[in-house]
């Protein structure tokens, strides 16, 4: 599919979800808000996991440093409420972005597991901070908002909130493509594959690594300031280790390195946290079914669902040629450094 | 101990040179007081058995790896403890010795990356990549040149062995280096893919310094003029080709066990 026909597909399909939610009830609109405010969050870990090959484990910190900042501003100095509310947006997209800028240079100095721990540990420092800072946080209790913001139009209502938030769903989806496209983007995949002949090429991996740690905090804030409107409250509870998890997991079920993918993902998994939950007790079960069979039999995730049918649609002789041709190289390059062993 | 040949002296300033260069592993001397020049044009290749620290020399001169001790000079600037990718912005390449391409990119985006490593362009964010037109007609050009111009878009990992180690050469041609390092570009090619590659080899540019790592003694003798011998980290022998062959001591350590 080239670029013209991707970008318009996804805008038809956000018309459509957007005329759609029209004639929902209140309680789907609710999740559907919860879910793309959420899905922001996923498609910064998917700008991390799936594009440059960094799998943070601490991307609630982000959210919950837009929210905490948000919930803040308003309770305490009723900012935020009116036209301010975009300064807010602002401000917390810059403090998500100074928070990544921050423990960037501490998590970058690693690799692999040794990342994810790293970004494991500071994000559990700043759900720490959010439980234990009772008298800015609220502890415990976390922090109740007073209302969603009335600038011309009030959101109070959640289907007008919902546009709201389907709004900088797409404006966030659409720079993210925009930079995957760019040089910068193709770069960072190429950091994905393989770092050190990056490096040989002439980049530094380190400061493209960075700045993309830096974008991803930024949305992560963004990203905090519309859940903690769609919720009306925030606590610590929203920056437990399950929120990075949740995030991580929703991009690799929708199919890492594809944007979209982590919206599906973020739907799937509040659907049924929010809605079958309420039907059957047994819903944990489907949750944990749908990432099994995900990982085994579905490595691109959802996304990658009409790829592997038109494989299958091959005729099967052709399949498998192409099958072997594409193992044949394999086996060769593994030939030589074990030669080199003996 | 390598002699300076008066012609390279003649050829001017020294495009590497490494004085005195050591590389420890803990207890483990991997490269012990390494000395080589490289100029213009010159093919020289590095030969030893395995374990003699030929790819670990490699790193040393290409930053992958910070030397323990001695310096490395390129263009005649001490470089030794800068990163790889400014000793690359002076006018080096090199290829790996165990693939090192994108495996689940195209091979055009392959090349795009290469060709855009060394430009400011590559931190542009709200542009596409597709919309440099010198930058990919760079990529394209290259590609053509080596006989990928019908497979663009295949992806990497689709690629046979011999065709990965071509493109392995294209990427670090891309940059138009003055200084190309190749370690091992041959490895695990069959004989006839050796031949094509070693006749690609002589038909570089003459104005670019190439130095090389090969096992392949037919290709060393093919492609490089001047040979250095490295065994457990020391440059045990260097002089021209035919010297080297007929070295006694070369021929116990290398020629005897290989």
């Amino acid at each position: 599919m080239n670029s013209g026909r991707r970008v318009a597909v996804a805008a038809t399909a956000i018309l459509a979800f957007a005329i759609l939610a029209h004639f929902a009830n209140s309680f789907t609109i609710l999740l559907l808000t919860r879910a793309l405010a959420f899905a922001i969050l996923a498609m910064s870990v998917d700008l991390l996991l799936g594009f440059t090959g960094l799998a943070s484990l601490g991307q609630a910190a982000y959210l919950g440093i837009g929210a905490y900042l948000t919930a803040i501003l308003a309770t305490r100095f009723g900012f935020g409420l009116g036209w301010d509310f975009w300064l807010v947006i602002v401000l917390a997209i810059l403090a998500g972005a100074a928070l990544a800028a921050l423990f960037g240079l501490l998590a970058l100095r690693t690799s692999g597991v040794y990342f994810l721990m790293v970004t494991l540990a500071l994000g559990q420092c700043v759900w720490g901070l959010a439980y234990r800072w009772d008298w800015l946080t609220g502890g415990d209790n976390g922090i109740n908002m007073p209302g969603r913001p009335k600038f011309g139009i009030s959101f109070a209502s959640d289907h007008v909130y919902f546009y709201l938030v389907l709004g900088f769903f797409a404006l966030s989806l659409l720079l993210l493509y925009v930079l995957v496209r760019s040089p910068f983007g193709k770069s960072l995949e190429g950091i994905r594959e393989r770092e050190a002949r990056m490096r040989i090429l002439g980049y530094n991996a380190w400061l493209h690594k960075y700045i993309a740690f830096v974008i991803a905090g930024g949305l992560g804030g963004l990203a905090g300031v519309l859940w903690v409107h769609a919720n009306g409250e925030v606590s610590p509870d929203d920056l437990v280790l399950t929120t990075s998890v949740d995030a991580l997991l929703m991009v690799v079920l929708g199919g890492a390195g594809t944007l979209v993918g982590a919206v599906f993902g973020a739907g799937i998994v509040f659907f049924v946290r929010d809605y079958l939950s309420t039907l059957v007790p047994w819903w944990q079960y489907v949750l944990g079914g749908v990432y099994v069979l995900t990982i085994l039999y579905l490595p691109g995730g959802l996304t990658g669902i009409p790829q592997r049918l038109r494989r299958v649609g091959l005729s099967s002789s052709k399949a498998q040629k192409r099958e072997g041709a594409a193992d044949a190289p394999l086996g060769k390059q593994v030939s030589p450094s074990i030669r080199r062993e003996l | 101990m390598p002699r300076l040949e008066p012609e390279s002296e003649r050829r001017g300033r020294a495009v590497l040179e490494l004085r005195a260069l050591s590389k420890s592993f803990g207890g483990l001397l991997a490269v012990s007081r390494v000395a080589l020049q490289i100029f213009p044009g010159d093919r020289k290749a590095i030969i030893g058995p395995n374990g003699a620290g030929k790819t670990t020399l490699f790193n040393l001169v290409t930053g992958l790896l910070r030397a323990s001790s001695g310096e490395v000079l390129l263009f005649g600037r001490d470089v030794t403890r800068w990163p790889p990718e400014k000793r690359t912005a002076l006018g080096m390449a090199r290829t790996f010795q165990v693939t090192s391409l994108f495996p689940g990119l195209s091979v055009f985006d392959n090349a795009l990356l290469a060709v855009q490593g060394k430009r400011p362009m590559k931190y542009v964010m709200w542009r596409p990549l597709l919309s440099y037109g010198e930058v990919c007609g760079k990529a394209r050009f290259l590609l053509a040149r080596a006989g990928f111009e019908d497979r663009r878009e295949v992806l990497v990992r689709n690629l046979s062995h011999g065709e990965q180690r071509q493109l392995e050469i294209v990427l670090a041609l891309a940059g138009d280096p003055r200084l190309l390092l190749l370690d091992e570009p041959t490895a695990g090619l069959s004989s006839g893919e050796s031949q094509e590659m070693a006749e690609f080899l002589r038909g570089l540019d003459r104005e670019l310094a190439v130095l090389l790592i090969e096992h392949d003694m037919d290709i060393v003798f093919d492609v490089a003029d001047h040979i250095s011998v490295l065994h457990f980290g020391e440059i045990l022998e260097a002089g021209p080709c035919d010297e080297i062959r007929k070295s006694e001591r070369v021929r116990a350590i290398y020629f005897g066990n290989a």
